[in-house]
């Protein structure tokens, strides 16, 4: 049995300890905009934040998420609005499959909460991790300036 | 009495009339009378509320098909396309292809917007029409007085208005009328970059792909294949994985070794346990070096076929001639979102149904495949279309839609079939692996002599069956069905018919070469192939436009000028080519150790030309920059087709660099991201999409970006550093030559 905080809610999950985070959420929380890509931590489309800090939900036991805070894209906006990194990704058109987007997205807002300001080599170092079949990367890359210019001026 | 007056006089009279109009007319009121929807055609029901539902009979894979069909029928529905519902079509003959050359239910071969352009406007005006009419008799006010706009038909003089939902029931009566479209200065939203209609739902984690479907009493199935195509299952100690808590059952089916169990996790670390032995057969002998070998011997001699033969190329060739062999690599398609289906039968006996929910680019293919396997007749199964992960020709492919039918069939309970990432890599269809020689002359500063073999797989024979089994009447006894898909197939992998995926874009070679001769050898290996985004065009051209290089600089000319020189009249070549020079700087200075390069190729109907900047350290490639040129004839959204250019050029880089799909022992050696790898953020160029206004129709968008990426990139190399590359991908074969 673990006990966390998924999304603001807490739940108990009874599952064997080496299953991967991402499992939990799709098949036992019915949260399936956490995607599964690789496996391997290789692509991304897993990406969580667990206490703050984007994860890898795929190779993440449950095991180790006693008492964590977990946050998966369904978490992100408010029943009144989308985030803004969410906003600033409609605004740019940047989806196409849009199945690494959610991942991508996750690993966005972590990086503006610890980088308000960053620079295109900040958001490569950042999202060079989150792979994209599709090619959105060009968009992707302005979508993240804008969603920073929008934090900023919202204060 | 005219029909009109009689509706007057005659409410009731009217429903009679309606239903014995022409068998369009009386079907819609039909409709209408068992559920309150005007559905005038395949696409658009409305309902009383003026809630609008289109339904998209095209997949959207990424390509903004959602958005773009939405905008074809809502231009001439007189509708704001943000404010309708889109459904996902079911397998339906209605919503074959209309693509002359397609004819099932297909999204492929970049047709969705040339096909549907023309009947997606009609079903539009067809629908406006009648609501119109429906509104003139109701108001008894001539037809030509009504506006239809936003969903509503207005009638100024009286000041009368009424949604579409309030005028249902009259339109619903109406004969289907002739229409007039739009003319292109009408266009409200046609050439306007709408915003993808589609963005929310994969922003905020809503959307469903296949392998989020949920069923109530859903298990979980994972498959181990044989490792080696073609395997067979020779020895199964299931007892650990049977042991495993969560796990329900082990499935031996003809797919492979199928774990069911309560989730994916479950399943997947219970296969792990399985003992497996495999009686590999003839492929385990198969490896990459020894195809290649093979493969190369081939084009030593001449092509079983001759595809193209102008003036002589032999003799043209036969002295000083410029001899190349380029090789290329099988490639997976390595989409996103792993192959998956979910399926439940309900039911027994004649009266079983089976559904199916499939991320799939092939619903027509789906439905007889999936009766096929578990001996239903196709009106007892449904095929339902979800979101899907990327397709890039993959989903084409209906194999994961068969295995969930298969182990619904042995479970009688909803089931959902996931691959790993290895599954996929291991068990794709892969674009063929090709090798070309080419032959070329030069005289008086022009090519004179072009000789052109390619050695390489039909994909037709591999994955034509499908298509020709789906073509065919629904009622088609199963065992004609299967001799007639599978007869073709034998001639194209013989070579007794030429498969035109495998010389497409060689073929139809643009330039003026007095002495042009493509031939054409296929060659079977057991390893199967299919349609990878651009198809044959994918790897003709990267020989056609290196190889040109290579003869423009043995003719002492500059690629991009001989080019223009050997188009002739071909305008649009020309158009697209230009456009890309020009835009890119060709000819002005670069920093050191840059190199620019360019390739232009026609496919799908649409013309591309790319210049790309890049420069090599080791072996390592730095992409700059990547301008493109696109002719695609009219443009339905600029800044869908903007997106999928972006796309085309970063897929055929990463192709083009670093991917390749090798064997050894029969085993495929890349078997996650890691080792199949796929450019990165860090490593994406600066991306310029330029489209060549246009009034001709509306042609493919989705792959003709892809063909000139390889040549544009590795003609830069050349220009960089000198080496030519001649075998893909890039950075294995600068690794190789150092």
């Amino acid at each position: 049995m673990t006990k966390l905080v998924v999304n603001g809610k807490h739940v108990t999950v009874s599952a064997d300890s080496d299953t991967p985070l991402l499992w939990v959420l799709r098949d036992k929380l019915g949260l399936t905009g956490t995607k599964f890509g690789c496996g391997i931590a290789q692509c991304g489309a897993c990406t969580v934040h667990v206490d703050g800090q984007s994860k890898r939900s795929c190779v993440l036991p449950i095991g180790e998420l006693d008492g964590k805070q977990v946050t998966t894209i369904e978490g992100l906006a408010t029943p009144k609005q989308l985030h803004a990194v969410q906003q600033a990704w409609l605004a740019e058109n940047v989806p196409q499959c849009g199945y690494c987007q959610a991942g991508q997205i996750m690993t966005t807002v972590a990086l503006l909460a610890a980088n308000a300001s960053p620079t295109d080599e900040d958001i490569d170092s950042a999202l060079s991790a989150n792979l994209c079949r599709c090619g959105t990367y060009p968009r992707i890359r302005r979508a993240v300036h804008r969603a920073a210019a929008a934090i900023k001026e919202r204060g | 009495m005219n029909r009109r007056t009689f509706l007057l006089s005659s409410a009731g009279g009217a429903l009679a009339i309606g239903c014995a109009l022409g068998p369009t007319g009386g079907k819609t009121w039909r409709h209408f009378r068992h559920t309150g929807e005007f559905q005038p055609n395949a696409w658009i029901r409305i309902l009383a509320d003026n809630t609008i539902l289109f339904t998209l009979d095209r997949t959207e894979m990424g390509q903004g098909t959602t958005t773009s069909h939405a905008a074809l029928v809502c231009e001439e529905l007189e509708v704001d396309p943000r404010t309708i519902r889109i459904l996902h079509a079911e397998a339906n003959r209605s919503y074959d292809n209309p693509d002359k050359e397609l004819r099932i239910q297909i999204t492929g071969g970049s047709t969705s917007t040339a096909a549907s352009w023309q009947p997606l406007r009609e079903a539009g005006a067809v629908a406006r029409e009648m609501l119109k009419r429906g509104a003139a008799e109701l108001w008894s006010v001539p037809v030509g007085e009504l506006i239809a706009r936003d969903a509503r038909i207005e009638h100024a003089k009286s000041q009368r208005s009424a949604t579409y939902g309030q005028l249902i029931r009259q339109a619903a009566i109406q004969e289907v009328p002739k229409v007039r479209l739009k003319e292109p200065k009408e266009f409200r939203w046609i050439g306007k970059s709408l915003d993808r209609l589609d963005g929310r739902a994969k922003v905020d984690g809503s959307g469903t792909y296949g392998i989020d479907v949920r069923l109530p009493g859903m298990v979980t199935a994972v498959i181990v294949r044989p490792p080696v195509r073609g395997a067979k299952l020779a020895k199964l100690d299931d007892r650990a994985t049977r042991a495993r808590r969560g796990v329900h059952d082990v499935v031996h089916i003809e797919e492979g070794v199928a774990v069911i169990a309560e989730g994916y996790w479950e399943a997947r670390t219970g296969a792990d346990l399985l003992k497996i032995e495999w009686d590999d057969g003839h492929g385990g002998s198969r490896d990459s070096a020894a195809l290649f070998a093979s493969f190369e011997k081939l084009s030593s001699s001449r092509g079983r076929k001759t595809v193209r033969d102008d003036g002589d190329a032999y003799r043209s060739t036969s002295s000083k001639a410029i001899e190349a062999v380029y090789k290329l690599p099988y490639l997976a398609h390595a989409t996103m979102e792993p192959q998956n289906a979910t399926a439940v039968i309900y039911g027994s006996g004649n009266a079983a149904r089976c559904e199916v929910w499939a991320p799939t680019q092939t619903p027509g293919v789906a439905l007889w495949r999936v009766a096929e396997a578990i001996g239903f007749d196709q009106k007892q199964v449904a095929i339902h279309q979800t979101m899907i992960g990327g397709g890039f020709g993959r989903r084409l492919l209906v194999d994961y839609a068969i295995e969930a039918a298969r182990l619904a069939v042995h479970t009688g309970k909803p089931v959902q079939v996931i691959w790993s990432r290895e599954d996929d890599q291991q068990t794709d269809w892969y674009r063929p692996m090709v090798v070309a020689r080419m032959r070329g002359s030069v005289a008086a500063g022009n090519i004179d002599g072009w000789l052109h073999r390619i050695v390489c797989q039909s994909i037709v024979a591999d994955e034509g069956p499908d298509f020709i089994g789906a073509l065919m009447p629904s009622r088609t006894p199963r065992a004609v069905r299967r001799v007639f898909a599978n007869g073709p197939a034998r001639m194209f992998a013989r070579g007794t018919l030429v498969d035109s995926t495998s010389t497409e874009g060689a073929l139809e070679l643009p330039y003026a070469i007095p002495n042009l001769r493509v031939e054409y050898t296929p060659v079977e290996t057991g390893i199967p192939v299919g349609f990878w985004r651009s198809v044959g065009h994918s790897h003709n051209a990267f020989v056609t436009e290196c190889f040109f290089d290579e003869l423009a600089a043995a003719a002492g000319k500059d690629p991009f000028e001989l080019r223009r020189a050997l188009l002739g009249k071909h305008r649009r070549h020309l158009g697209v080519l230009e456009l890309a020079a020009k835009q890119a700087g060709w000819g002005t200075p670069l920093p050191p150790g840059v190199g620019r390069g360019i390739a232009l190729h026609e496919s799908f109907h649409s013309y591309c030309a790319i210049v790309i900047e890049a420069s090599v350290s080791g072996n390592r490639v730095t992409v700059r920059r990547a301008v493109v040129a696109l002719d695609c004839g009219r443009v339905v959204n600029p800044g869908l087709v903007a997106a999928q250019a972006e796309s085309a050029v970063i897929f055929g880089l990463s192709a083009a660099l670093k991917q390749q799909v090798t064997f050894r022992k029969g085993r495929v050696q890349e078997t996650n991201f890691h080792n199949y790898r796929s450019l990165r953020m860090f490593e994406c160029p600066v991306i310029e999409t330029y489209l060549v206004p246009s009034e001709e129709t509306p042609t493919g968008v989705g792959e003709p970006g892809v063909p000139p990426v390889a040549p544009a990139l590795c003609n830069a190399i050349f220009a960089a550093t000198g080496k030519r590359i001649r075998t893909l991908p890039v950075e294995a074969a600068l690794e190789a030559m150092t």
